[in-house]
């Protein structure tokens, strides 16, 4: 893309939002896509634990990208996201225990997150700190948006709720227990690609006839 | 001179040919070019025919229910194959017979009990992601109703595995709950006669009650040539030889071969499921491993999983090697010669 070059910070923010958004375009970070989805809520809160941990270590790893020698560049980028991922499920548990208790074991997972490796690797060891920032600002809120939504859609359909809260009587709705079993998960996942690449092939498919 | 080349591969194609994935016209067979007068409707509505005595059994043991149940099945099936197909601007072929037969197969995984809206979920799900998702008819890789059948019991665990007792549902409202007779014997151990098991005086989904219904079907089928032998037969035999092993040893814990066979939709499985010719192996090798390794696997999963039922997931389970074993057991082309292995 030709504004790259410029560092536009606002396109570094933006390309987070669709361009690059994670989980649908990227593919990356699928596992707490698919594992913790199953409402809302926390949907939205392992989207802001990663936004937390994916900003801190954007930060400090292109801050420090000029002194860190390349062979050794992964243990440290590791080490940093270790510690960042400790104070996110450290703070998780000591304030919201039933998001931490819900997320269980994903909240530690986010060390291995691709999602985070990728963008320190990709982005943040050959950028300066501020664009690094607006990336991971991008980034992590393309990626807590798409974990939303598909807490969304499972939520509603799944459990007949909105945010824990009842919305359909179950007079009316008999919920589909599958959308909050895994295979449900694969099944929202699977859509929402596919709607996503409808919608960017038609975008581009206008903008090469413009 | 566009035109002219387009005009062409439209004659030299078959008129049935499929437009291929990449919407291919010309298609090149290879010898021989016989010619015969079946076609895909022919062969469907023949299957449709072959499901009547079933049908007709379900109908006289749970009433107006199994009828109302077909009738959304198949109708929600042609209208997500006809909205599918337009919308996906492929042509229109509702009227080939498959989503029929995918309607009427689905109702009859389903228990009599079971709530119209659950129906149409499932004959979505089954048109819609088994069957035009992957490319329409002879494109998918799993068996429709079956994924549908699958989606609905991962969906409504409980609605999809409520019983009524036969002949029952026509005299109450609130017809009597039972336990169909695989349930019976895995949670409580009781056995069911025999002759109930044959006839379908038990309770259990629209398509698992009569055997000899479903058997006049299949024998029907298999006498104007539709159906393999081999995949029937294969599925039953190891059905019966692998629960045969283990009624030998333990007559008290284990049920008899008979009751594996005419109990739950082991015969319909095996009749109208097993023998898909979409889903099934082409090589007779792909076909005889595909069929014992699927009865196996039914006998495994009725015996030691969790689940009293195995036909449906074996099937499914066995579906998704289907690629693999037309592959790997490809016949030698003849005049062929062996490479070396030096």
């Amino acid at each position: 893309m030709a504004e790259n070059n410029g560092y536009s910070l606002w396109y570094e923010f933006k390309k987070g939002l669709w361009q690059d958004i994670p989980p649908f375009r990227l593919v990356l970070g699928t596992c707490p896509t698919l594992a913790v989805t199953n409402s809302v809520i926390n949907g939205f809160a392992m989207g802001m634990a990663t936004l937390f941990v994916l900003l801190g270590s954007n930060i400090i790893i292109s801050a420090i990208r000029k002194y860190v020698a390349p062979q050794v560049r992964i243990a440290a980028y590791v080490v940093i996201i270790a510690l960042l991922v400790t104070v996110a499920d450290m703070f998780l548990a000591a304030f919201f225990p039933p998001v931490s208790k819900a997320l269980g074991p994903y909240v530690p997972l986010i060390v291995v997150n691709c999602i985070i490796l990728g963008r320190a690797e990709a982005y943040a060891q050959k950028n300066p700190v501020v664009p690094s920032i607006m990336d991971a600002l991008g980034i992590g809120i393309g990626f807590t948006m798409s974990l939303m939504v598909m807490g969304f859609i499972r939520e509603i359909l799944g459990f007949g709720s909105l945010f824990n809260i009842k919305l359909i009587p179950p007079s009316l709705f008999e919920p589909w227990i599958v959308m909050i079993l895994p295979a449900g998960a694969f099944l929202v996942f699977g859509t929402l690609i596919a709607v996503v690449n409808y919608i960017s092939s038609r975008k581009s498919a206008a903008s090469d006839k413009a | 001179m566009e035109d002219k080349t387009n005009d062409k591969t439209e004659v030299k194609s078959a008129p049935e040919a499929p437009a291929g994935p990449g919407g291919a016209r010309l298609f090149v067979t290879s010898s021989p070019h016989f010619l015969n007068n079946e076609s895909v409707p022919k062969i469907m509505h023949t299957v449709v025919l072959a499901l009547f005595p079933a049908m007709a059994a379900s109908v006289y043991f749970f009433g107006f229910r199994a009828l109302l149940l077909y009738a959304i099945c198949i109708g929600a099936c042609l209208l997500t194959e006809y909205a599918f197909q337009k919308y996906m601007k492929r042509p229109i072929k509702i009227y080939d017979g498959s989503a029929i037969i995918t309607g009427i197969l689905l109702a009859m995984t389903l228990p009599p009990g079971f709530p119209v809206f659950g129906a149409i979920l499932g004959s979505v799900f089954a048109i819609g992601v088994g069957k035009q998702l992957f490319g329409g008819l002879g494109f998918n890789i799993f068996n429709p109703a079956l994924l549908g059948r699958a989606f609905l019991m991962a969906t409504y665990p409980v609605l999809t595995t409520t019983w009524v007792e036969p002949r029952t549902v026509q005299k109450a409202v609130d017809a009597v709950s039972a336990a169909t007779p695989l349930a019976l014997m895995k949670f409580e151990g009781k056995l069911t006669p025999i002759l109930d098991l044959f006839t379908g005086n038990v309770a259990g989904s629209l398509g698992e009650t009569s055997a000899i219904a479903i058997l006049i079907g299949g024998l029907f089928l298999r006498y104007k040539g539709y159906v393999n032998w081999k995949l029937p037969l294969g599925y039953l035999g190891s059905m019966a030889i692998f629960s045969g092993i283990f009624w030998l040893i333990d007559p008290s814990k284990y049920p008899d071969p008979l009751f594996h066979l005419f109990a739950g939709g082991a015969m319909l499985g095996a009749w109208f499921m097993v023998t898909d010719m979409v889903t099934s192996p082409t090589t007779d090798i792909g076909q005889w491993i595909f069929a014992i390794t699927g009865g196996i696997m039914a006998v495994v999963i009725r015996l030691f999983g969790g689940l009293p039922e195995g036909v449906m997931y074996s099937i499914l389970f066995m579906n998704a090697f289907v690629p693999l074993l037309n592959k790997h057991t490809r016949p030698r082309v003849f005049g062929a010669i062996k490479a070396k292995a030096e």
